[in-house]
């Protein structure tokens, strides 16, 4: 199972996080923590992927308020 | 081999340049339901293609910045009365999508009566109705939607129905109104009250694109700052206390059975308009003789500034009165709240020969100052080449600027001696006039009376006029 590729990839923006949470108590597969050792520009500690386990659901994106600090992204059809 | 399939909405500026600060992430707090909902609105506007026929009117509170956030028409409204400037956007412009967004202290209570007869009368408006149960921007008091009990800064033993009333449910209210289409309240609670949410507000938008009629969607929005509590436990806080008190559900659906109405497609030219208004056409109306002005003084952009009582504002009504005599188009922007708490009084005024976009002065080419506070103020944003006129009696300075026309006057003490030191506007006024020619002497004389009241002061205005026009002159001394 391990080589098989993750359904979806997360990015975060770092500098435009404002470690509200919301993405991390929303995805349904806890694969979002916050970093504990980033601060961001703002001075806040970001949330981060833990770098596997996405679905591409979007449930992260939904949950967050900032307009572009979640960015989803699906494994391509032909590559599945 | 990953595709994007969620990402920053069109619809928003990439960066935000209106706003100070950091400008790549928007002003609301962490954890705020605003972000969501503008994000579900400029997801719906994408995808429904309407970002560029949109126009999105900002309340006053948190969502006040909205317009530097969305790539949209945007327009600030005061407070409460969005849902009033929407419907004047609305008729004026029937093919725009016009979306009234509105906090609760906004739309509820403020607001409350726009809201109400906006709805009453049916506008082809959508109206979205974030509803946290607080005032957020001016620091967390309570609201007309604050829930029974809730502690505020203004109800800190929480609100008590004996003395503050219910909160107040707007959806059940308005959805008692004939009239609305579409109503319902959406939450932000869990994904999928979400998503629900999502849905409603793409539907409002879709209703409005049909012509369907008024179309409402509340939105229980986290305030985790207001509420004090984190932003994931304010998700908990809208389940336990907000749903309880203000069901989500669907109040009114007629979307399917109204008939949907579409603006009829006619353009009228400017011929037409004046046909219609029976003014004569343009070219006839046009003055006769309009006096040779100096390059320098042609379509000034004035500000004058002063005392509150020193005449600051009708002056400015003068300006823009005699420059419509003339046949210029004028406008005339007053600003008086501030004196009352001690600062200047100013106004702004445009007299143009091509059509003015703004009444807003901001690099001003004519400065008038009456007093040393207000020199010290507008000399500053004067535009380079500017002509500033300053009142000598009451300024012991002078001023800075070496790149601009100074025109000193001692228009107090002209109008002092002439009995009535409230005389100094038109003092200034006729300086204005023998300056730059912008006006003929004998349309202002002719034009007193529009804007003097006091018909026994007349003929002392009018020897004010010539007064300050003979100081420039050099034929008055003092």
């Amino acid at each position: 199972m391990t080589d098989k590729l993750d359904r979806g990839r997360l990015e975060i923006s770092v500098d435009e996080c404002k470690g509200c949470g919301l993405c991390i108590v929303a995805c349904p597969v806890q694969v979002i923590e916050f970093s504990k050792t980033v601060i961001n520009k703002q001075g806040y500690h970001p949330a981060q992927y833990k770098g596997s386990g996405c679905t591409g659901c979007g449930t992260c994106f939904y949950a967050c308020p900032e307009p572009g600090a979640v960015t989803v992204y699906r494994l391509a059809k032909q590559a599945q | 081999m990953y595709e994007k399939y969620l990402e920053k909405s069109a619809s928003f500026y990439p960066e935000y340049p209106r706003k100070s600060g950091n400008q790549s992430v928007t002003h609301y707090c962490p954890g705020c339901g605003h972000g969501i909902a503008h994000k579900y609105i400029a997801e719906a506007l994408d995808d429904l293609k309407l970002t560029e026929r949109t126009v999105l009117i900002s309340p006053v509170g948190c969502s006040v910045f909205a317009y530097y956030y969305f790539d949209v028409g945007n327009l600030q409204a005061a407070h409460g009365r969005a849902p009033a400037v929407a419907t004047g956007i609305k008729r004026i412009n029937p093919h725009s999508i016009v979306i009234s967004y509105q906090g609760d202290g906004d739309l509820a209570a403020i607001g409350g009566d726009e809201i109400i007869h906006a709805a009453n009368r049916g506008e082809r408006l959508t109206v979205f109705f974030v509803n946290n149960a607080i005032y957020g921007m001016t620091g967390g008091q309570m609201a007309p939607t604050t829930l029974v009990g809730q502690q505020t800064t203004t109800s800190p033993r929480g609100r008590n129905i004996h003395n503050e009333g219910y909160p107040i449910r707007m959806c059940e209210l308005i959805s008692a109104l004939e009239a609305p289409v579409y109503v319902e309240r959406v939450s932000l609670h869990s994904p999928g009250a979400r998503a629900k949410a999502r849905k409603a507000i793409r539907k409002a938008l879709e209703n409005q694109v049909q012509g369907k009629g008024f179309s409402f969607v509340e939105i229980l929005a986290q305030c985790p700052t207001g509420w004090k509590v984190s932003a994931p436990d304010s998700l908990k806080w809208i389940e336990e206390k907000m749903l309880p008190y203000y069901p989500v559900q669907v109040f009114r659906d007629k979307s399917a059975e109204a008939e949907g109405w579409a603006p009829p497609d006619v353009a009228y030219s400017d011929a037409d308009v004046l046909q219609l208004i029976e003014l004569p056409l343009e070219d006839e109306a046009a003055p006769a003789a309009r006096p040779k002005v100096p390059e320098q003084y042609r379509n000034p952009r004035i500000k004058i500034a002063g005392f509150g009582g020193q005449g600051v504002l009708l002056l400015g009504v003068a300006m823009a009165q005699l420059g419509m005599m003339e046949g210029y188009n004028v406008s005339w922007l007053p600003s008086y709240g501030p004196e009352m708490r001690g600062g200047t009084a100013h106004c702004h005024v445009n007299i143009s020969d091509t059509p003015i976009g703004s009444p807003l002065v901001s690099a001003s080419t004519v400065c008038v100052a009456f007093n040393k506070p207000s020199l010290e103020k507008f000399e500053k944003e004067m535009a380079r080449g500017g002509l500033l006129i300053y009142n000598t009696s009451m300024i012991d300075i002078q001023p800075t600027r070496k790149d601009v026309e100074w025109l000193p006057i001692p228009a107090s003490e002209i109008a002092s001696q002439m009995g009535n030191i409230r005389f100094a506007n038109m003092v200034v006024l006729g300086a204005f006039i023998q300056k730059t020619g912008l006006i003929n002497m004998e349309t202002a004389i002719k034009g007193l009376p529009a804007f003097i009241k006091a018909k026994k002061l007349i003929a002392e205005n009018v020897k004010a006029l010539e007064n300050g026009a003979a100081f420039v002159r050099g034929e008055l001394k003092i």
